[in-house]
């Protein structure tokens, strides 16, 4: 990485071989790897999707956000002292003797050059943070193909370049926008605190023709252009980097090795990562690897137990029932639509009169449901949704969800009477807050306070929930249960040849219960309102499904 | 190298029916019923099929000329000509504009005109016009003149769909179901179909700006499914689309343009696209996955062709002899790749070593790329009509079990038609190809575009595009190799059943 931006800065600079080219090039070359280490904590394997536009809002102006937009902020000023540097001539320092225009003499006056590309850095690190969390650049999304890194990077490379170039030249028509119309505030200030006088004799850059510099605005798009360039470039390399494929090894014979192996990194729940990839290790040996699909099938030595299977099924399978019911309890609160829209709007209407109606900026507590949902490296699948901060939350404690628990479960309700039954009935995450007990009395003052607060335009913009928000929060994390549903399917149907003990057998009825239910849980989500317009990712959930089943069928 | 004289030349011109006992029998011939199969063979029209007539661009011819000002004709030719109608038209109107203006647009345009005649020199194929591009590089012969503009089996179902000049599409289904179609605003110069795999109700549409998704349920009873169920899939630069191919489980599609030098992999549900770019060539014009999915074939509008292999998605460069690669077809094993040559008589064929998943490595696939064929000469069909047959390549499909090989041969002038012939082939013990004969149509119509049924039971199943619009259905009765002498189509049927390796599915032949 080093090495990259050192000899970019050396061929983008007008290649001369002065020391302090050097000294700069290294320095940014430095800035780039801590902006790498410093994103670590800010990529995300799940993309926030905020349900209404406060949320928005309040993940802009989260505290951890805001060190966020700093740091940058920093980084693009130091990124552009060192362009500056570089680039020498009129622009390299920030104060020049001038001539005094009555008395004569020589005094340091400020260069409003070197302030405006310093400022620009501040503003381009500032909107690169912001854009960051509201294009949701931070998410890493896998590739449905596999390829080597090198062909991959290679094919990447034009398309960043593109973009680190139009979007410099975004900013800079922004920020020379910005600057006409509060130019002259940082300046009068930067003047006043470090003495320096303001050269009267040359034309200042607030003005239009001032901004009408041409070589001006070449060298700040060009200097853009880099800094977008190096911060792309990172996101870009860290992005392959991480979703590289890596195999794991079915089963060891060293008991240290033990923990490296798939079915327990499968069921490691604190490393997201190491579980996504995981997931995709198994969907990829599931398709393509007979010898490691014949691993997964064979009975452990002393004991004959199907092991490394049941681990790998069991996991699968609960990561699939897990989203059949959270798919079933939105189902349940988008059903019985009229309460609980009711009782949302009363949630946020509270939230919202709790904290003094007029501040807007300080409601954060509830309607910050989605901060970046988790890094890459610190959270899990199931703490983003069963925190009470998911979208239908609020709602699942109405008493709907206990009469359809059993209507939809027919068989279990039947069976679990005798105790016996697979499928215990749906215990939901809702339950158990104890927002029930306020509900009634937020039900009774929530009229009036619905009434004074309907009235202001702005409150009811901001939180009126964006169309099918709720509906992508639900799926957010569904490349998970892709490659779960895609590695079990292909791994059941190669089984009809490949497995010699019939380890699969016993599990299959379970299995497929599982990916019926799933189904009908999909179906009937995309008959829903708001859903149906765009088919979420879980389309490509049912076809794998419907490969086992029609496997099954020829049997 | 073959001659077309050893063809069994048909007895009479009339249309061929069927083929049992190792004969083609044509309509005319003494004591055969009419048509054996109750599969729907829709006619269509010219007439009765308008098509768009022009491009909106060239709407402007049937009104008067209005003078605007020259900031609104500025706007205006900047909206439909970009660039390049911006400086025609600065240039134009020098009398109204700065003369340095019009000066330094008049040398511009030069100098990109210069250029892009330099890049069409460098290849040929991207001077043409978007609609001329899609009719040269469809499958479809005389693309643009004929009423089907392209066709397709569903895999799994006896139903087939069929798009038309008026840019619709209509499904046909083999009981007398009604017959939805489908019509969308994106929907135009459709030059490709293909239904998806392992689904039934997906299916996928190269047009002219973008990439549709329909999906119809086959149970609901609209003919007129709204265009709501249609999913759009398009990428700035990636158009027309002239080829698109569904990987063999349904779970990427990839689609081609001759214009852009990168082919898109889709994943249709998450509607991303990755592309894979490779600059040689200029361009992606025909797709074709390899039935067991492990390979791509990506042809080229000039001398080269690629073949992807689909693991990590690396590519072999087989720069071709002479001319571009126009059809090519896989084995039903997966293991040869037969291809054919613009403007050349042969077949060529491609082996690749068999290999399978044990020890993953895909060092050299590639054994040998042979010439297969050579069909010289002409062959007189019928010395009453004088009509000889004989010509280039420029289609090829071969049956999903691997015994009949049929090729389409381009036509020239009068009496001179295009032609399908149809070979019997055998992979094992050695390849082998057996002239079977040639399939005729009615009098005066020609082959525009031929499919294999995927998976008829008493052997194979031709379909077959005519030039009047009609789509016609050649079954071949015959047995499986090495069970031989089963000669009426029910002793066929009792083979099959004994053979259930015949109508595999496809993940079967992965694992």
């Amino acid at each position: 990485m080093p090495v990259t931006s050192a000899v970019f800065v050396l061929l983008s600079r007008f290649s001369l071989f002065h020391p302090i080219q050097w000294i700069s090039g290294e320095e940014t070359s430095t800035i780039v790897l801590i902006t790498g280490l410093f994103n670590l904590e800010f990529y995300t394997l799940v993309p926030s999707i905020p349900c209404s536009r406060m949320a928005l809002l309040g993940t802009v102006l989260h505290p951890r956000q805001c060190v966020h937009s700093l740091v940058y902020c920093t980084m693009g000023m130091l990124v552009m002292w060192c362009a500056s540097v570089t680039i020498g001539g009129r622009y390299s320092t920030l104060g020049i003797p001038c001539r005094q225009s009555e008395s004569g003499e020589v005094v340091t006056c400020l260069n409003e050059y070197h302030l405006f590309l310093l400022l620009a850095g501040a503003f381009m690190g500032y909107s690169h943070s912001f854009l960051g969390v509201v294009q949701n650049m931070y998410y890493v999304s896998f590739q449905p193909i596999q390829q080597y890194k090198y062909p991959r990077f290679k094919g990447c490379l034009p398309m960043v370049l593109k973009c680190s170039v139009i979007q410099s030249l975004y900013s800079a028509r922004n920020f020379a926008a910005l600057y006409f119309f509060f130019g002259y505030v940082p300046k009068t200030w930067i003047s006043s605190t470090l003495h320096l006088q303001i050269d009267s004799s040359l034309q200042p850059l607030d003005s239009l023709t001032g901004l009408l510099d041409f070589s001006l605005l070449y060298h700040l798009s060009i200097s853009g252009t880099f800094l977008y360039f190096t911060w792309y470039l990172t996101v870009l390399l860290f992005r392959i980097y991480v979703t590289e494929a890596y195999s794991f090894p079915v089963q060891s014979t060293f008991t240290e090795d033990a923990e490296q192996c798939l079915p327990k990194v499968l069921a490691e729940t604190n490393t997201l990562v190491m579980k996504f990839l995981a997931l995709q290790d198994l969907a990829l040996l599931s398709q393509h690897s007979l010898s490691r699909r014949l691993e997964v099938f064979s009975l452990s030595q002393p004991g004959g137990h199907p092991h490394n299977w049941n681990a790998i099924s069991r996991e699968c399978m609960s990561l699939l029932s897990e989203l059949t019911q959270r798919l079933l309890a939105h189902q349940d609160a988008v059903a019985s639509n009229g309460r609980v829209k009711s009782q949302s709007a009363s949630i946020d209407t509270r939230s919202a009169s709790s904290s003094s109606s007029e501040d807007v900026a300080e409601t954060p507590r509830l309607s910050v449901p989605l901060r970046t949902p988790g890094s890459v490296f610190t959270s899990s699948v199931g703490g983003v949704h069963s925190e009470p901060r998911s979208p239908w939350f609020g709602t699942v404690q109405s008493p709907h969800i206990m009469r359809r628990g059993p209507k939809l479960w027919m068989s279990s309700s039947v069976a679990g009477e005798k105790g016996s039954s697979r499928f215990s009935v749906i215990p939901l995450h809702g339950l158990e807050t104890p927002v029930n007990s306020c509900s009634c009395h937020t039900l009774n003052c929530s009229a009036q306070v619905k009434s004074f607060l309907a009235k202001r335009v702005l409150i009811v913009y901001l939180f009126n929930k964006l169309p099918e928000a709720s509906s992508q929060a639900l799926f957010a994390d569904s490349q998970a249960h892709i490659w779960a549903l895609q590695g079990l399917s292909h791994l059941v149907a190669a089984s009809f040849s490949e497995d010699q003990f019939g380890v699969v057998q016993t599990t299959l009825p379970s299995i497929l219960s599982c990916l019926v239910v799933l189904l009908e849980a999909v179906d009937r989500h995309f008959k829903l309102p708001h859903a149906s317009s765009k088919p979420v990712r879980t389309v490509c959930s049912m076809v794998p499904s419907l490969l086992a089943q029609f496997l099954e069928f020829k049997e | 190298m073959c001659s077309l004289g050893v063809f069994p030349a048909p007895v009479t011109a009339a249309q061929t029916l069927f083929e049992r006992n190792n004969e083609l029998l044509s309509a005319l011939h003494p004591g055969e019923h009419s048509q054996a199969c109750d599969l729907p063979s829709p006619q269509f029209t010219r007439d009765t099929l308008k098509g768009h007539s022009r491009p909106e661009s060239s709407s402007r011819s049937v009104f008067l000329d209005q003078r605007d000002t020259l900031w609104m004709r500025s706007a205006g030719a900047w909206r439909d000509a970009g660039l390049y109608g911006l400086l025609d038209e600065i240039t134009n109107s020098a009398e109204e504009v700065p003369r340095f203006l019009a000066v330094g647009s008049a040398c511009v345009l030069a100098l990109l005109r210069w250029a892009s005649s330099f890049h069409g020199s460098l290849f040929p194929h991207l001077t043409l016009s978007s609609d001329e591009m899609v009719a040269e590089f469809s499958q479809m012969l005389d693309w643009s003149d004929s009423a089907l503009r392209s066709f397709a089996w569903h895999p799994h179902t006896d139903k087939f769909a069929v798009a038309l000049l008026d840019d619709s599409i209509k499904i046909y289904k083999s009981n007398s179901s009604p017959t939805p179609t489908l019509k969308h605003r994106c929907q135009r110069s459709v030059c490709a179909l293909q239904w998806k795999p392992l689904c039934g109700s997906a299916l996928a549409v190269a047009c002219q700006s973008c990439l549709l998704i329909w999906h119809v349920d086959p149970a609901s009873l609209s003919t007129r499914p709204s265009s709501g169920c249609a999913q759009v899939l398009s990428h700035p630069g990636h158009s027309p689309i002239t080829s698109i191919a569904w990987s063999p489980t349904g779970s990427l599609l990839v689609s081609a343009s001759p214009v852009d030098t990168s082919m898109m992999v889709w994943d249709v549900a998450a509607e991303s696209a990755v592309p894979l770019q490779r600059v040689g060539g200029g361009g992606v014009t025909y797709l074709s996955w390899s039935p067991d999915g492990s390979r791509l074939l990506a042809a080229t509008p000039s001398a080269l062709f690629r073949v992807w292999e689909t693991r990590m998605w690396t590519c072999e460069r087989w720069p071709c002899l002479k001319g571009s690669c126009q059809s090519a077809c896989w084995s039903p094993d997966g293991g040869c790749l037969l291809l054919s040559m613009q403007g050349e008589r042969v077949i060529y064929a491609l082996t690749f070593s068999d290999l399978t998943g044990i020890n993953n490595t895909y060092s050299s696939p590639v054994t040998a790329c042979q010439l297969l064929l050579i069909l010289k000469g002409f062959s007189s069909l019928s010395a009453l009509l004088n009509i000889s047959v004989g010509g280039e390549v420029c289609s090829l499909s071969w049956d999903p079990r691997g015994e009949r090989l049929a090729v389409l041969l381009k036509g020239r002038a009068d009496n001179h038609p295009s032609v399908i012939a149809v070979f019997k082939t055998r992979s094992s013990p050695v390849f082998e190809l057996l002239p079977c004969g040639f399939v005729m149509g009615e009098a005066g119509a020609e082959p525009r575009f031929m499919q294999f049924h995927p998976h008829f039971q008493h052997g194979a199943l031709l379909t077959v595009c005519w030039s009047d619009g009609r789509i016609s259905h050649v079954p071949f009765y015959f047995s499986s190799a090495g069970l031989l002498g089963g000669d009426s189509p029910q002793q066929a049927l009792a083979s099959n059943t004994t053979n259930p390796s015949s109508n595999k599915l496809y993940t079967e032949q992965i694992s």
